[in-house]
C-alpha cells in the first residue's frame, strides 16, 4: 500500500504518575478517514495532541510521508500540514470569525504599508474567509464580521472546523467535531470531512457517536486505557465489536497493527 | 414530513421577526458594542458638560490645556497598562518604575553631568529592563502578574528611596530633560510637548493593537491563552512583548514627569499605579483580558481628571471633595455599564 | 506592625532572671572602658537593617572629663535628608560633650524591628540614654524597659503615641511656623486685599502636621481658622491683620510630592485666576506650586510660602522663588538631646519642657529676603549656616 502520511511509533506521554499513552502507533494513510474511538480517558485526545504539537510526547516518534519530524508546539505541526479542531475549539471569542480562520496565520497588505508598517489586510482576509465557508458549504456563519463570541456553539465549531478544512494541506484533525452541533450542521459537516477524503486529505475523526463513525471512517482506531486495543474496519466489524473492544469486554490478538491495510480477524475471544 | 399550513405562518412570522429592521436603541446599542470606548467617551462629555455648567471656568482653553497637562503622566502610564491588563494580567509595578526611571534620569544629569540624551535613553533602558524583567517572571517563571508586580513593587520603591535618599533634584532650566514640560500652542490652546508625546504614544499602539497581527495576538491570548496556544500562537512571545513594549510607555512617562515636576522627586506619582489601573478600568477595559481599547484608557484617565478639577472648580469643600470623587467614578462605571448593557 | 512580641537574641534572656548576669557584664565593660579609655569601635544595631556605628568620644574634648556617656540615638530611617541631618549633629555634640554615641536607623520609614533591637542594645550597653524617632508603636514596651532600667528617653521630632512613653520630646513647632509665614503675608500685603490659595498635605486623612502648618499660617494672618481639627473650615471672606480684605481662594491636597504641588497651584489658578498669596504645607509642595505659577506666567503676581528649611530650600528663597521659608532643625533637637543626656548623666537635672508647650521647642525661624516692621527675618545666608540636607 501506499506510505502513510503520518505515522506515530510508540508514543508514551506521562502526566505525572499517571500514563496518557502506552506506547501507542497510529498509522494514517493520504485519503482515509481514520476514526479514533474509545471510553472516556482512554488517551484519544491525548493521542491527537501529541499529533498536533498542543503535547510534547515522552517518548516515540512520529514520521509524516516517510520522514521522522518533531511538533515541539502548535505551529510545528501547522506547519507541517497538520490542521487540528479541538474539543475545547481554541477559538478567540473577542475576535471576529475571519480574524479566527487567519489566527497566527495572518494576511498582510502588500508594499510598504504591509512590510514596515505591517499593516493587516483585512479587508483580503474577509474575502478569503468567506469564499473559503461558502466552498465548504457551511451555511450556518453568514457574517464574517460577527464576533465569534456572539455566535451559537455550534456556529462557533463550524468556525473551528473551517478552519481546519481551509488550511489543513495533508491531514485533518477532529475532536468531536459535531458534539454541539444540530442536526442540518451535523449534515454540513458530516460531508465536509467526505469532501476533504474526495480532495486527498488524511483525516483522523474522534467521535463518540458509532453510527457517524461507521458512517464514515475507512479504518477505526481504537483506544483503551492509553493504549491502542486494536484497528478495524467498518466492513469487518460490527458496531457491537467496536463498543466491546473499546470497553475490554474482547480483545484483539495481536493488539494493534504495523503493517498496511485493514487489522485482524474480528471476534477472537480471550480466555 | 408535510409542513402544515399552520408550521409555515408560523415559521414565517419567525422570519419577519427576525428579519426586521433594527430600531433606533438596536442601532445604538449595536454601535456602542462595536465601539467599546464609545460608552466611557459619552460619559466623559457628560461629565464635562455638568461641571461647565457648574463652574465658566471649567470649559475656559487655559483650563483645558491644564487638563491634558495633569493626566499626561497617568494618561502615558495606562497605555502601558492597557497591554497588560489586556492579556489579562496586571502590572501593581509601573508607577515605582516610572518613578525610579524619572529619578535615573534626573540625578545623572545633575549629579553625574551626563549629558541630556544618554541620561534620557539610560533612564529609558532601565524602565525597559524592569517591565522586561517583569514579564520574565510571568512568562517563564510561570509566576501569577498580581504576586510578581506586587513583588517588583516593594523592590523597585525601595531602590527609589535609597537612590535618591528622599531628596528633590531640580534641574537647570532649559535642560533637554525638561523638553516634555515645554509649552507648544495650536491655536488659543496650548499644550506642552509631554501632552503630544503621549497622544504619539496612544497612535501608535492604537494602529498596532488594530491593525497588526501582534496586536491580534494579545487580545487572542488575554481571552483565552490555551486556545491561542493551540491556534498556534506562542504565547509567552506575546506576554513578555506586552511587558516591554510597556516598558516604553512607562520610559515615556518618566521622561514627562521630569518637565511636569521640574527634575526627579521620590514622591511624585507614588499614585500612578492604582491611577493608571484606574484609568484602563473606567476606560472599559476587562480585567479578564481580551476586551478593550487603548483609546478607552486615555478617556478613562481624562474622567478621572475632568472630576478633580472640575471639583475643585466648584469649590467644594475639600473633604467633600474624596467622597464626590469616589460616588462619581462608581456613577461613571455604572452608567458606562448600563450603555453596554441596554437591550433595544 | 504593632506587635506585642518581643524579639531575639539580645533581650529575652537577659531580661528573663539575669539580671543579676547583665550587672557583672555591664561592670566588666566598665572596668574594661576605664582601662581602654579611649575610642573605640562599638557594636551597633544588627547589620540588616542599615544602622551604623559610630565612636564619637574623645578624652581631650571640652565638656565634661572623665568617662565618655553612652547615648544611643535611633532614627526612622536614613534615607531622608532630615535623619542624616540629625544624625550629623548629634555627632558633633557628642565629640563636644564627651560621649560615646550609637547610631541606628530602620530600613525603611515604618521598620520598628530594627529599632526594638537598637534599644534592647543600648540597654545592654549601659548607655545612659536614648534618642529616638519612632518608626510606630511597636517600640513602646522596649522604651518602657529602657526607662524602667534607668535609660532616659528623649523622642525627636515627633511626640510617641501615648507621649509619656517618652520622658521628653524635642520636637518642633508646627502651628509656630506656620504662623511666621502667615504674619510676614500679611505684613508684605500691607492691607492690600488678599487672595489666598492654601495647599494642604491631604484632604483623605487627619495629620497633625497638615492642621497645624495650615492652622497657624491663617492664625498669623489673623484668620480664625474655625475648627481646630479640621482644613478648610475657616471663613472663605473677610479681613485680616492689619484691615486688608482677604479670599480664600481653595483648599486643594498636594501630598506633599512636586507633582502634587503642580496640580493643586493649576487647579487653584484656573478657579481664580487673581490669587496673591499662596501657602504651602512644605518645599516640594511649593517647588511644584511654583512650577505651575511659572508656567502661567505669574511669577510676580503671587507670594509663595513654605515650611521646611532645608539647605536646598533656602536657595529657593535667595532666588526669589519662595517668598519666605519656616526653617525648622532637626539637627538642632539631636545635638539639644544629646547634650541634655550628657547633662543629666554628669548629675545635672532633667530637661523639662517649653512653658506653656508639651514639648520642648526646638525652635523655628522665619528666612526671606525682605524683612518688614513688626516682623522677625534671617536672610537666606544667616539660614544657611544652620540649614539641614545639603
Amino acid at each position: 500500500m501506499s506510505t502513510p502520511v503520518l505515522e506515530a511509533r510508540g508514543l508514551v506521554k506521562l502526566f505525572g504518575r499517571v500514563v496518557g499513552l502506552d506506547a501507542v502507533d497510529l498509522t494514517l494513510y493520504p485519503g482515509e478517514i481514520l476514526a479514533v474511538i474509545g471510553d472516556n480517558g482512554a488517551g484519544k485526545s491525548t493521542l491527537i495532541k501529541c499529533l498536533s504539537g498542543a503535547l510534547v510526547p515522552d517518548r516515540g516518534t512520529i514520521v509524516m510521508n516517510g520522514a521522522e519530524v518533531r511538533f515541539r508546539r502548535p505551529q510545528d505541526a501547522r506547519d507541517a500540514g497538520i490542521e487540528t479542531v479541538y474539543q475545547q475549539l481554541a477559538v478567540a471569542p473577542a475576535l471576529d470569525i475571519a480574524s479566527n480562520l487567519f489566527l497566527a496565520r495572518e494576511v498582510r497588505r502588500k508594499g510598504f504599508l504591509g512590510t514596515v508598517l505591517r499593516m493587516l489586510d483585512t479587508g483580503e482576509m474577509k474575502r478569503q474567509s468567506a469564499e473559503q465557508i461558502k466552498s465548504l458549504g457551511i451555511s450556518t456563519l453568514q457574517n464574517i464580521g460577527q464576533a465569534v463570541e456572539t455566535l451559537s456553539g455550534g456556529q462557533r465549531q463550524a468556525v473551528a472546523v473551517a478552519r481546519a478544512a481551509a488550511f489543513g494541506s495533508q491531514v485533518v484533525i477532529l475532536d468531536e467535531p459535531t458534539a454541539a452541533l444540530g442536526v442540518r450542521e451535523t449534515g454540513q459537516v458530516l460531508k465536509l470531512i467526505r469532501d476533504l477524503r474526495a480532495n486527498g486529505k488524511a483525516v483522523i475523526l474522534i467521535s463518540h457517536d458509532m453510527p457517524h463513525v461507521f458512517e464514515l471512517a475507512d479504518r477505526i482506531h481504537i483506544q483503551r486505557l492509553g493504549a491502542r486495543a486494536g484497528v478495524i474496519t467498518p466492513k469487518t466489524h460490527t458496531m457491537e465489536d467496536a463498543v466491546a473492544i473499546m470497553t475490554g469486554a474482547r480483545r484483539i490478538e495481536p493488539a494493534g497493527d504495523r503493517s498496511a491495510g485493514p487489522a485482524v480477524a474480528p471476534g477472537k475471544e480471550r480466555s | 414530513m408535510t409542513i402544515s399550513t399552520d408550521d409555515s405562518a408560523a415559521s414565517a412570522t419567525v422570519e419577519e421577526f427576525l428579519n426586521r429592521p433594527p430600531s433606533a436603541a438596536q442601532r445604538v446599542h449595536s454601535a456602542l458594542h462595536r465601539q467599546p470606548a464609545l460608552s466611557p467617551a459619552i460619559v466623559l462629555v457628560l461629565a464635562a458638560v455638568a461641571f461647565s455648567i457648574l463652574s465658566s471656568r471649567f470649559y475656559q482653553l487655559t483650563n483645558l490645556s491644564l487638563l491634558f497637562q495633569q493626566v499626561a503622566v497617568v494618561g502615558t502610564l495606562a497605555a502601558g497598562q492597557t497591554l497588560i491588563i489586556l492579556t489579562a494580567g496586571i502590572d501593581l509595578s509601573i508607577g515605582a518604575v516610572m518613578v525610579l526611571s524619572s529619578l535615573v534620569m534626573a540625578k545623572l544629569v545633575n549629579d553625574q553631568s551626563v549629558p541630556g540624551v544618554p541620561a534620557l535613553l539610560i533612564g529609558a533602558m532601565i524602565a525597559v529592563l524592569a517591565q522586561g524583567a517583569n514579564g520574565f517572571l510571568v512568562t517563564r517563571v510561570k509566576l501569577p502578574p498580581f504576586i510578581v508586580t506586587l513583588g517588583m513593587l516593594s523592590i523597585f520603591t525601595a531602590i527609589s528611596l535609597i537612590y535618591a535618599q528622599g531628596q528633590t533634584v531640580l534641574l537647570q532650566p532649559g535642560a533637554f530633560l525638561l523638553w516634555t514640560g515645554d509649552t507648544v500652542s495650536i491655536g488659543s490652546l496650548h499644550l506642552t510637548y509631554g501632552v503630544l508625546l503621549m497622544l504619539g504614544l496612544y497612535a501608535v499602539f492604537g494602529y498596532a493593537l488594530r491593525f497588526t497581527a501582534w496586536g491580534r495576538h494579545l487580545y487572542a491570548v488575554g481571552d483565552d491563552a490555551e486556545a491561542a496556544r493551540l491556534a498556534g500562537i506562542s504565547v509567552n512571545r506575546v506576554l513578555l512583548s506586552a511587558y516591554v513594549v510597556a516598558g516604553l510607555a512607562v520610559a515615556v512617562a518618566a521622561w514627562i514627569l521630569v518637565g511636569r515636576v521640574g527634575g526627579g522627586d521620590p514622591n511624585s506619582g507614588l499614585n500612578a499605579n492604582l491611577e493608571s489601573i484606574t484609568a484602563v478600568v473606567i476606560g472599559g477595559t476587562s480585567l479578564f483580558g481580551g476586551r478593550g481599547t487603548v483609546f478607552g484608557s486615555l478617556i478613562g484617565a481624562l474622567i478621572v481628571q475632568v472630576f478633580d478639577n472640575g471639583l475643585a472648580l466648584a469649590g467644594l469643600d475639600p473633604n467633600y471633595q474624596v467622597l464626590a470623587v469616589g460616588v462619581l467614578v462608581i456613577a461613571a462605571v455604572s452608567v458606562d455599564q448600563w450603555i453596554r448593557s441596554v437591550k433595544a | 506592625m504593632d506587635s506585642s512580641t518581643r524579639r531575639t537574641a539580645a533581650g529575652r534572656p537577659r531580661r528573663q532572671g539575669g539580671r543579676a548576669a547583665a550587672t557583672a557584664v555591664i561592670a566588666l565593660c566598665a572596668a574594661a572602658a576605664l582601662a581602654a579609655c579611649s575610642s573605640s569601635s562599638s557594636s551597633s544595631g544588627p547589620a540588616a537593617g542599615g544602622s551604623t556605628a559610630s565612636a564619637a568620644s574623645s578624652p581631650s574634648s571640652s565638656g565634661s572629663s572623665g568617662q565618655p556617656v553612652g547615648i544611643s540615638l535611633i532614627l526612622k530611617t536614613l534615607s531622608n535628608p532630615y535623619f542624616v541631618t540629625m544624625e550629623k549633629d548629634a555627632q558633633a555634640a557628642a565629640a563636644r560633650d564627651n560621649v560615646h554615641l550609637t547610631v541606628a536607623a530602620g530600613s525603611s520609614d515604618g521598620d520598628t524591628q530594627t529599632q526594638i533591637t537598637a534599644i534592647d542594645n543600648a540597654i545592654a550597653r549601659g548607655d545612659k540614654g536614648i534618642l529616638i524617632t519612632t518608626n510606630g508603636n511597636a517600640v513602646n514596651a522596649a522604651l518602657n524597659q529602657a526607662k524602667q532600667d534607668g535609660l532616659f528617653v528623649i523622642a525627636l521630632d515627633t511626640a510617641p503615641t501615648p507621649p509619656s512613653v517618652a520622658d521628653i520630646t524635642y520636637a518642633t513647632d508646627n502651628t509656630e511656623a506656620g504662623r511666621l509665614d502667615g504674619e510676614y503675608a500679611a505684613a508684605a500685603l500691607g492691607g492690600k486685599p488678599a487672595v489666598i490659595a492654601m495647599l494642604d498635605l491631604f484632604n483623605n486623612q487627619v495629620v497633625s502636621v497638615d492642621i497645624d502648618r495650615d492652622h497657624g499660617f491663617l492664625e498669623g494672618m489673623g484668620i480664625n481658622p474655625g475648627n481646630p481639627n479640621e482644613n478648610g473650615q475657616e471663613a472663605k471672606t473677610g479681613t485680616y491683620k492689619g484691615g486688608g480684605k482677604y479670599t480664600i481662594a481653595c483648599h486643594q491636597p498636594t501630598t506633599g510630592a512636586v507633582d502634587g504641588g503642580r496640580t493643586a497651584m493649576e487647579n487653584c489658578l484656573s478657579a481664580n485666576p487673581n490669587i496673591n498669596v499662596v501657602y504651602a504645607i512644605n518645599e516640594p509642595a511649593a517647588e511644584g506650586a511654583y512650577e505651575a505659577i511659572k508656567a502661567a506666567g505669574k511669577q510676580n503676581q503671587i507670594k509663595l510660602f513654605a515650611i521646611d528649611g532645608s539647605c536646598a530650600g533656602l536657595k529657593l528663597v535667595a532666588s526669589g522663588e519662595f517668598t519666605a521659608d519656616a526653617v525648622q532643625y532637626p539637627g538642632k533637637m539631636a545635638a539639644l538631646g544629646v547634650d541634655a543626656i550628657a547633662k543629666l548623666a554628669r548629675g545635672g537635672s532633667k530637661p523639662s519642657v517649653t512653658a506653656g508647650k508639651s514639648f520642648y521647642d526646638t525652635g523655628t525661624a522665619l528666612v526671606a529676603l525682605k524683612s518688614y516692621p513688626g516682623v522677625t527675618v534671617e536672610s537666606p545666608a544667616q539660614g544657611a549656616s544652620a540649614c539641614w540636607g545639603s
